[in-house]
C-alpha cells in the first residue's frame, strides 16, 4: 500500500558536504519495510523525486539525500515548517524474515541511509549485524556515530584513504575479516557488483534508476532479471542476489 | 453543487459517464491506480500499448525531467498481446467494470492486423486505439503516422478485421496533421486520438551526454497542451468522426478547453504520473468548473469554438 499525504519539514540540515538530513512530520503508516522510498513533489519541478527512507517512527520520517541535481538542490534549501507532498510506502524494501544470525550490511555513499532502519530492525529481531560504510573521503562520511550507537561493529572505508580502510567497502571487508551469513547492500552499481562477487552468501541488493512515477505505472525504471523484466520502483528496489543478472 | 449537471458523452457509440480517459502508457492496466481510488469513476482508460510479442523496451534511463513536462523513451515495453489476453484482462475484471480502450501498436501491417483481430474478440474492449505514432521506437525509421497513405493503409487493414470502433492515435511530429487525419477518416476510422508525444531531447551537461539512453524520447506534460488544443481544433474542423483529445491535460479547465476545441473524450497522461489522483480530482472538479462557466451538459460544448 502507498498513499499521498502532506508532511511538514521539522529539520533540514547539512550532515556532510552536499549531504542533507531532512526530518518530516506526518503520516508514516504506509511505510512498512526498511529500504522503501518516498516520492517528493517539489515546487517548480514536474516529476517527483524518489528518496530512500533512512528511518521512521509513528509521526516522523527521516530522509538523507545528496545534492546531485536540480531536485535535490531545491530540497536542500527548503526551510523548516515548509509543507511537502509525498507518496509514501513505495517499493518492496528489505526482507528481514530470511534466515540469518549475522547479517553484513554494506552501504556506499547515499546507499548508507536505508541501511540504518534496516540495522535497527535486525537488532530488534535478535540478529547481530556488522556494518561496512564506504565513502569517498572522511569529510563526506556520515552516520558513523549513529550506527556505532546501536552497539554493533562498524567499519569504514574511504576511497582517498583519509579515514578507515583505504579503498572500497570490499577492502574494508577483507581487512577486518568479518564473519557473516547473509548480505544486505545498497550503493552505486559497481559497488553492488563488487560486493556480490566477493561474498559467497545469499543477499539482498537495493538498486536505483531514474523514475517517472515511482509506483509502477510508467515502467520507466525497468530492469531485466533472471525472472524477467521488473520495475525497480515496484518489484524493487531490493532484489535478491540470485535473481539479479550481474554481468 | 447542481445535480442536473451532465458529464456524460457518447464516444463513437460507447456511452461514457464522463469524458475522462487516462492515456495509454501512463496508467498500466489500471491496477496501481485502483490502489489509490476506485477507477470505475473514469469514463474509461486506455491500457498500456500492446504489440504481438513481448518487449523489454529501451535501455534505461528512459525518463527525463523538463520544464512543465517530461520525456519518456520506454519503447513500448509490454508482455505481448497473448499474455495480456490471458492475464491482464481477466485480472482487470476484479477492479474495472467498464469497457476499456485497447491501445495497439505494431511494427508492420501484419502485426497491427493480428493484434487488432485478437483484441477485437475480447468482450472487455470497447474501443480499439491504434497507435501509428510512437516516435520513441527506432524501427525502420518513419512511423506509419507520418504519411497520409501509410496511416490510411493501417486503418483500412485494421478495419477489415474488427467490429469495434477503431480510433487512430496520431503523432504531432508531422507537417500536416489534417491531411493524415482526413486520410484515416476516409479509410474508415471511427475516430481520431491526438496528440501523441512530441519528439524531444535533453542533455546532461556534466556528463555531456543525452539524459535518455535512447537519445530522444516523447515530450509530454502541460507544456504540450497548447499544441494539442491547436491540432484537435484543426482536425475537428475538417473531420466528422469523434476525437479523443490528448496532450498535457491536467485540470478540469483543460478538459473543457479540449472539448471546446473539438474533443468528445479527453485523455489524461503525464498528470497521472505526477499526481496519482489527477483523474479523480479532474472528475470531481468538472461539475464545479462547468457551473462557473454556465455549462450544464458537457457534450453541448464539443467543438463549440
Amino acid at each position: 500500500m502507498f498513499k499521498r499525504n502532506q508532511y511538514i519539514i521539522q529539520k533540514n540540515v547539512e550532515l556532510a558536504p552536499m549531504v542533507y538530513c531532512m526530518v518530516l512530520q506526518g503520516d508514516t503508516q504506509y511505510i512498512t519495510h526498511p529500504g522503501q522510498f518516498v516520492e517528493v513533489e517539489l515546487p517548480g519541478l514536474y516529476l517527483r523525486r524518489p528518496i530512500s527512507v533512512c528511518d521512521w517512527d509513528e509521526t516522523t520520517l527521516t530522509l538523507i539525500y545528496k545534492v546531485v541535481g536540480q531536485g535535490t538542490d531545491l530540497m536542500s534549501v527548503l526551510c523548516e515548517g515548509t509543507e511537502l507532498d509525498l507518496l509514501t510506502g513505495l517499493g518492496n524494501g528489505f526482507d528481514t524474515s530470511v534466515r540469518t544470525r549475522h547479517p553484513l550490511l554494506v552501504g556506499g555513499g547515499v546507499g548508507v541511509p536505508p541501511l540504518y532502519k534496516l540495522c535497527k530492525q535486525l537488532i530488534a529481531e535478535g540478529k547481530r549485524p556488522t556494518v561496512i560504510l564506504g565513502f569517498n573521503t572522511a569529510d563526506e562520511a556520515f552516520y558513523f556515530n549513529e550506527f556505532c550507537a546501536l552497539g554493533i561493529e562498524v567499519f569504514v572505508s574511504t576511497a582517498d584513504g583519509s579515514g578507515g580502510t583505504p579503498g572500497f567497502v570490499t577492502d574494508a571487508m577483507a581487512a577486518n575479516n568479518v564473519l557473516y551469513d547473509y548480505v544486505y547492500s545498497c550503493g552505486p552499481l559497481p559497488m553492488l557488483k563488487a560486493v556480490a562477487a566477493m561474498t559467497p552468501t545469499e543477499g539482498q541488493y537495493s538498486f536505483e534508476e531514474r523514475m517517472g512515477c515511482g509506483f509502477g505505472a510508467c515502467v520507466g525504471c525497468s530492469m531485466m532479471t533472471k525472472n524477467g523484466s521488473k520495475r525497480v520502483c515496484k518489484e524493487g528496489p531490493v532484489f535478491t542476489k540470485e535473481e539479479v543478472i550481474w554481468d | 453543487m447542481n445535480s442536473s449537471i451532465d458529464l456524460s458523452v457518447n464516444l463513437a457509440g460507447m456511452p461514457m459517464d464522463n469524458p475522462i480517459v487516462p492515456a495509454s502508457g501512463t496508467f498500466g492496466f489500471g491496477k496501481e491506480f485502483s490502489e489509490f481510488y476506485d477507477i470505475n469513476i473514469l469514463g474509461s482508460f486506455s491500457f498500456k500499448g500492446t504489440t504481438r510479442d513481448s518487449r523489454f523496451g529501451n535501455p534505461t534511463p528512459r525518463i527525463a525531467e523538463c520544464e512543465s513536462g517530461m520525456i519518456n523513451a520506454v519503447g513500448l515495453q509490454n508482455p505481448g498481446i497473448e499474455a495480456i489476453i490471458a492475464h491482464e484482462l481477466p485480472a482487470m475484471k476484479a477492479y474495472f467494470h467498464k469497457p476499456v480502450v485497447a491501445n495497439i501498436s505494431g511494427f508492420s501491417l501484419e502485426e497491427y492486423v493480428y493484434c487488432c483481430e485478437r483484441i477485437d474478440e475480447q468482450e472487455q474492449v470497447g474501443i480499439i486505439e491504434v497507435n501509428v505514432s510512437c516516435p520513441n521506437v527506432k524501427h525502420g525509421g518513419m512511423s506509419f503516422g507520418t504519411s497520409p497513405e501509410a496511416a490510411a493503409e493501417v486503418t483500412r487493414a485494421v478495419k477489415a478485421v474488427t467490429t469495434k470502433p477503431v480510433f487512430i492515435k496520431l503523432t504531432p511530429n508531422v507537417t500536416d496533421i489534417v491531411s493524415i487525419a482526413k486520410a484515416c477518416e476516409e479509410a474508415g476510422a471511427d475516430g481520431i486520438c491526438l496528440i501523441n508525444t512530441l519528439l524531444g531531447m535533453r542533455i546532461d551537461l556534466k556528463r555531456r551526454r543525452p539524459v535518455i539512453a535512447n537519445v530522444m524520447g516523447g515530450f509530454s506534460g502541460p507544456a504540450v497542451f497548447p499544441v494539442a488544443v491547436r491540432m484537435v481544433h484543426q482536425v475537428s474542423k475538417v473531420c466528422n468522426i469523434p476525437i479523443m483529445g490528448c496532450g498535457g491535460v491536467s485540470t478540469a479547465a483543460d478538459v473543457i478547453e479540449m472539448m471546446m476545441a473539438g474533443a468528445t473524450a479527453v485523455q489524461v497522461g503525464s498528470a497521472n504520473l505526477k499526481n496519482p489522483y489527477a483523474c479523480k480530482e479532474i472528475i470531481e472538479n468538472l461539475p464545479i468548473e462547468m457551473e462557473r462557466l454556465g455549462i450544464t451538459k458537457l457534450s453541448d460544448i464539443i467543438g463549440i469554438v
